[in-house]
């Protein structure tokens, strides 16, 4: 039977498991938007297309699932390239359909014309610009196939009018055939033969993951390894949640796990970066040791072996030369490091590695996160720490970019892989409102918090509605320090208090605008009011603006300066 | 120090500008590359010359390596080949010099392609340092026009760095 390019397109789909399209219509699409009544698919209609980027982005972070965008030609195309961009940073498996113009317009410079795939090529895994019907069921299926295997990545698929509009026989292939696309998924023996051989010698280890752990859903391998090893672990603002920051204590009390140092780098915990800098081995796991990690170069982990396991192998000796590197899938070389290390357990393992606990808890103890609550004013921080009591830390977390961000990788303490939803390769500001929708979308039961600041919320703040009329209930904290608060952090610091272009002193009224999209507005000036707000907002089953009034001029400690080791902190 | 990269490419629109975007991009810097079709219709042969060190060429390899459209990558720098540049001179030649131009040509086993009122233009092919030689030969002349077409490489003997000596090709969907 004859199938038009727009009915193939929702069967293509269908066959992809896709239960959910975020998008926004278009000249280009409309045959698609058409077709569409005619078939269980879900569509969410945003309100720009950049949210609908970033809606796909936090349903695919949150679930593993690829997620899905259609838009328009031209601007609806471009409108995407910023939620593009973030997933490329952060491997976020995903397909982004634009429209494009017929065929024979194109390079023409006809109406909504642009190089979509032109534009994307540097931040996307791969793109296509389909030019006939029949190659769009092997382009759509390449599509998802890139998007979720190997290291995961958004896929653009350009679909000209013309081509939507053509009708062929529709087949859909049983199997890819990519001669260039072959990653390696199992880990070398011999490499892990090598790393282990290193691991036993090793005296004062730390096990470094990023994001690769969350993607290869490790978590379980990564516990066990750690726990086998006696080795603490930092992670990554990518890889938070991947291991348990805290455990039940034998009195049934969550306490910090003992091996968890929290997040190392620019804004990590001290004892994360110290135990880097005195380590004599790192066994970093799905990382990409990014700037805003490492520091210094010359000054990361100066006297530690390196082991790197990472299944893009692009990302090996890239920033940083390592003695044992491991091509796979981090899941695969866990369970091999796990198999060597049960078949040849370390010797004396609790005596050898106790000064080294030792030295962590005492480095825990010097200089733990703090910050100081008056009763006067809301401390962001205390915000954070109230969220994070009230929802007993069960709640997928999404951020804005900025302070909001780093408190909440500090003060939150993820226990779960997929629940802290953050840009942190691209540092995209006015992520977090629409991820945390798309997250909502994939989890309709689940409390999914935006943990916002003043200036990044209203980025993307035209959501709001997209939320409210799709009855997701998300709930936005909003830090509102007035400030573009990191950036006057730096202005501060390193930039003779010269606060050029930060200070938001005119701001809407958030509480005003939430009644205005028909979601709820709450606001908390003072110390006390703080926790009350939490609890009405997270019993309320509508969306909630919450407006934190915090103290304008707190910064986030420990801060690493641009340029600088980790281990030469400024604490306060 | 340069390396010589064969690298096997889908036969599809916008691979090259793929490569070069990439080159682009990560501030890697060509010396020269050509690109033409194989021994089979849907697969070309970069071949790529880039300057640098283990590790720089490393990164080159890797990255070109994650393109979908890259099939395969050879640095054969180290490995017995065979590479051949060609090249098109057009140099000032009055009647009187021409003798004396072709007899350069001989030595270099150039041909003369075209000749004009006051010029004669030469084809010549041979590895980068006998192209080189030939432009220096005829330099005092006046060379009003050159184009090189950039080095083409093969392996020596029976070893090849073909379409089918790689991995299986197939790749199957879990």
């Amino acid at each position: 039977m004859k199938l038009k390019g727009a009915q193939i397109f929702f069967e293509c789909l269908k066959r992809e498991g896709v239960e959910v399209i975020f998008g926004f219509p278009g000249g280009s699409v409309l045959d698609i938007y058409h077709e569409m009544p005619n078939h269980d698919i879900r569509h969410i209609l945003v309100r720009h297309e950049q949210g609908a980027a970033h809606m796909a982005d936090g349903y695919a972070r949150s679930t593993g699932r690829v997620g899905v965008c259609l838009v328009t030609s031209g601007p609806g195309a471009t409108n995407t390239v910023t939620g593009v961009a973030t997933a490329y940073m952060d491997s976020v498996p995903m397909v982004v359909f634009t429209g494009q113009v017929p065929t024979a317009l194109i390079g023409d410079d006809a109406f909504q014309e642009v190089d979509i795939i032109g534009i994307t090529r540097p931040c996307t895994k791969h793109s296509y610009l389909v030019r006939d019907v029949n190659d769009m069921p092997r382009v759509i299926k390449e599509a998802f196939y890139l998007a979720r295997t190997g290291r995961p990545g958004p896929v653009v698929v350009d679909l000209p009018k013309d081509v939507i509009q053509a009708q062929t026989d529709f087949r859909y292939p049983r199997r890819v055939d990519l001669p260039g696309y072959k990653p390696t998924l199992e880990a070398h023996s011999g490499q892990i033969k090598r790393a282990y051989q290193l691991i036993k010698k090793a005296r004062t280890p730390v096990i470094f993951t990023g994001g690769g752990v969350v993607l290869s859903e490790s978590s379980e391998e990564l516990v066990r390894l750690a726990e086998t090893l006696k080795a603490p672990v930092t992670s990554t603002l990518m890889g938070l949640g991947s291991f348990p920051a805290v455990v039940p204590d034998s009195s049934g009390n969550m306490d910090l796990h003992p091996l968890w140092l929290g997040m190392l780098g620019m804004h990590g915990t001290y004892r994360a970066n110290m135990a880097i800098s005195h380590s004599d081995l790192l066994l970093a796991v799905g990382v990409r040791f990014d700037d805003r990690v490492t520091g210094k170069i010359s000054g990361f982990a100066p006297k530690a072996k390196i082991i790197h396991i990472d299944i893009d192998p692009t990302s090996i000796s890239k920033n940083i030369e390592v003695d044992v590197p491991i091509v796979g899938d981090c899941k695969n070389a866990l369970r091999k490091l796990i198999e060597a290390a049960e078949a040849e357990p370390i010797e004396g393992l609790d005596a050898l590695r106790a000064p080294w606990i030792e030295q962590i808890r005492q480095w825990k103890e010097t200089y733990p996160l703090a910050y100081k609550q008056n009763s006067e004013i809301i401390k962001p921080q205390y915000v954070i720490d109230k969220i994070y009591e009230v929802c007993r830390g069960d709640a997928i977390i999404t951020t804005e970019v900025g302070q909001n961000q780093m408190w909440t990788a500090q003060y939150f303490h993820f226990s779960r892989p997929r629940t802290l939803l953050t840009s942190g390769g691209l540092g995209t500001m006015g992520y977090g409102l629409p991820a945390a929708i798309g997250a909502q979308v994939a989890h309709p039961d689940r409390l999914v918090v935006d943990i916002a600041g003043d200036g990044s919320i209203q980025m993307n703040i035209q959501e709001v509605i997209t939320a409210v009329c799709n009855c997701l209930p998300v709930k936005v904290a909003i830090l509102n320090n007035h400030y573009l608060g990191m950036v006057r952090q730096w202005q501060e610091l390193f930039y003779d208090k010269n606060y050029c272009g930060t200070c938001l002193d005119a701001s809407p009224d958030f509480v005003k605008l939430a009644d205005a999209y028909g979601a709820v507005g709450l606001r908390a000036s003072k110390p006390e009011e703080v926790e009350p707000v939490i609890r009405e907002a997270f019993s309320i089953k509508r969306p909630v603006l919450m407006d934190f009034v915090v103290s304008p001029e707190e910064g986030v400690y420990p801060i690493v300066p641009a340029g600088k080791s980790i281990s030469e902190m400024l604490l306060v | 120090m340069k390396h010589t990269l064969s690298v096997l490419v889908e036969n599809s629109p916008g691979v090259l500008t793929r490569v070069a975007g990439l080159f682009a991009r990560r501030g890697f810097n060509i010396d020269s590359l050509a690109v033409g079709r194989t021994e089979k219709h849907d697969v070309s042969r970069m071949t790529i010359v880039v300057e640098g060190d283990h590790r720089y060429i490393e990164q080159v390899t890797k990255q070109l390596h994650k393109l979908v459209d890259v099939i395969k990558i050879s640095d054969i720098t180290t490995e017995e080949y065979v590479d051949r540049e060609l090249v098109m001179i057009k140099v000032a030649a009055e009647p009187s010099q021409r003798v004396e131009i072709m007899h350069i040509a001989g030595i270099f086993r150039a041909r003369a392609v075209d000749l004009g009122r006051k010029t004669m233009t030469f084809e010549c092919t041979g590895n980068e340092g006998k192209i080189n030689a030939f432009e220096e030969s005829l330099r005092p002349y006046g060379i009003k026009e050159l184009v090189r077409t950039g080095k083409v490489a093969m392996l020596r003997g029976t070893r090849f760095s073909g379409v089918d000596s790689g991995a299986s090709k197939e790749m199957k969907e879990e």
